[in-house]
């Protein structure tokens, strides 16, 4: 410590300062992980989903839950695992709630798989290779379609959101065992739907 | 070559990717056309999901329409709520009512089973009091009849022969 220096006590107005100024450097650190995981939680729920509004729903209500709980995020995970953990149990819970509630309308606003396939990133160069594009997509969409509930997360964290199998097995709570042994049914199907021998 | 994608190094970098896995674990040969058709399926599927979010995270928002669908339902489904709350307390109504009247029926038809009972039994009394006393006055007679002093005795058979004659 230098020489004529000294300590102040902490009063009550700096300590309610010194508060103020932890939540708000927690809540700029939030605004930024929102900023940064946001579009690729929503991808990740509209690719389950097929449903834009509720893709849309469900990725508020993540970052809800995500911002009440934000204080006991002890960052043990990354905070997008973290996220995506948040993400696939409110994907869980509208599907057990759906199955509950029969009487409301039971038509979902998902998008049929030739809607969903008709996207194609703008890079095919002819023709030709864009209708083959169309059709890769369309077969791995029926595919996807036929998955198991967790085939189909762990399918779609893993091909869409590219993520390690060790970061699947956090976000679903699964073992690497069971993860690896998900994907491999699901690429199976995948395979089978394009007609490919293995 | 792997599944990955030959244009993502950050994928066939990985440790914990594809290589691991037990139908995958292999190696695909170059010229295995069946496996680079599967990985340019993932490919494509991969980026048209992208593409299909980027499109749909920043198309412009219909809240109102949404706002309005949902107050429909919010509004049909009070609707039905109130209807069936109302239908309820009318029905829990009804029920008390018919059970006060049904107390109420039983209650007057028990009274006037226990008059006609406390009726026939004053008749019963009155009758049985009035036999009692015809009975009591014909004892009397009777008593009174024969409580004649012996010495008076032939003087009572003069009067009962007076009285044939």
């Amino acid at each position: 410590m230098a020489a004529g220096t000294t300590l102040e006590p902490m009063t009550r107005a700096t300590a309610e300062n010194f508060a103020a100024r932890e939540l708000e450097t927690a809540g700029e650190e939030f605004s930024l992980v929102v900023e940064r995981h946001r579009p690729q939680i929503f991808r990740f729920l509209l690719a389950s989903t097929r449903d834009m509004d509720l893709a849309e729903t469900l990725t508020q209500e993540c970052f809800l839950k995500a911002h009440r709980n934000w204080g006991s995020f002890r960052g043990e995970s990354s905070a997008m695992t973290w996220l995506m953990r948040i993400a696939i149990n409110l994907q869980k819970d509208h599907w057990r709630n759906r199955r509950m509630q029969f009487w409301r309308h039971t038509q979902t606003n998902s998008v049929d798989l030739d809607e969903a396939g008709e996207w194609l990133a703008s890079g095919e160069s002819s023709a030709e290779k864009q209708l083959l594009a169309r059709e890769q997509v369309g077969h791995v969409w029926a595919a996807v379609k036929g998955l198991s509930e967790r085939q189909r997360t762990v399918f779609l964290l893993r091909y869409v959101e590219e993520q390690e199998l060790s970061e699947i097995a956090r976000a679903t709570g699964l073992s690497e065992g069971t993860v690896k042994a998900h994907l491999s049914r699901a690429v199976g199907r995948v395979r089978a739907e394009l007609g490919v021998r293995q | 070559m792997s599944l990955m994608g030959s244009g993502e190094n950050k994928r066939e970098q990985r440790v914990g990717g594809f290589h691991e896995m037990g139908d995958m674990d292999k190696k695909i040969e170059p010229g295995a056309a069946g496996e680079q058709e599967l990985e340019q399926a993932l490919k494509n599927f991969r980026l048209s999901v992208v593409a299909w979010s980027d499109a749909a995270y920043s198309r412009p928002r219909t809240a109102a329409q949404v706002v309005r669908h949902r107050s429909w339902r919010l509004a049909a489904g009070w609707a039905l709520g109130c209807a069936l709350v109302a239908g309820g307390l009318s029905g829990a109504g009804y029920e008390r009512h018919h059970r006060q009247e049904v107390a109420r029926i039983a209650a007057e038809r028990a009274a006037e089973q226990q008059r006609m009972v406390r009726e026939r039994e004053g008749l019963l009394r009155e009758e049985q009091a009035k036999a009692e006393e015809e009975d009591l006055l014909a004892k009397v007679d009777s008593d009174v009849s024969r409580e004649v002093p012996s010495a008076m005795e032939p003087l009572a058979q003069l009067m009962a022969e007076d009285e044939r004659k």
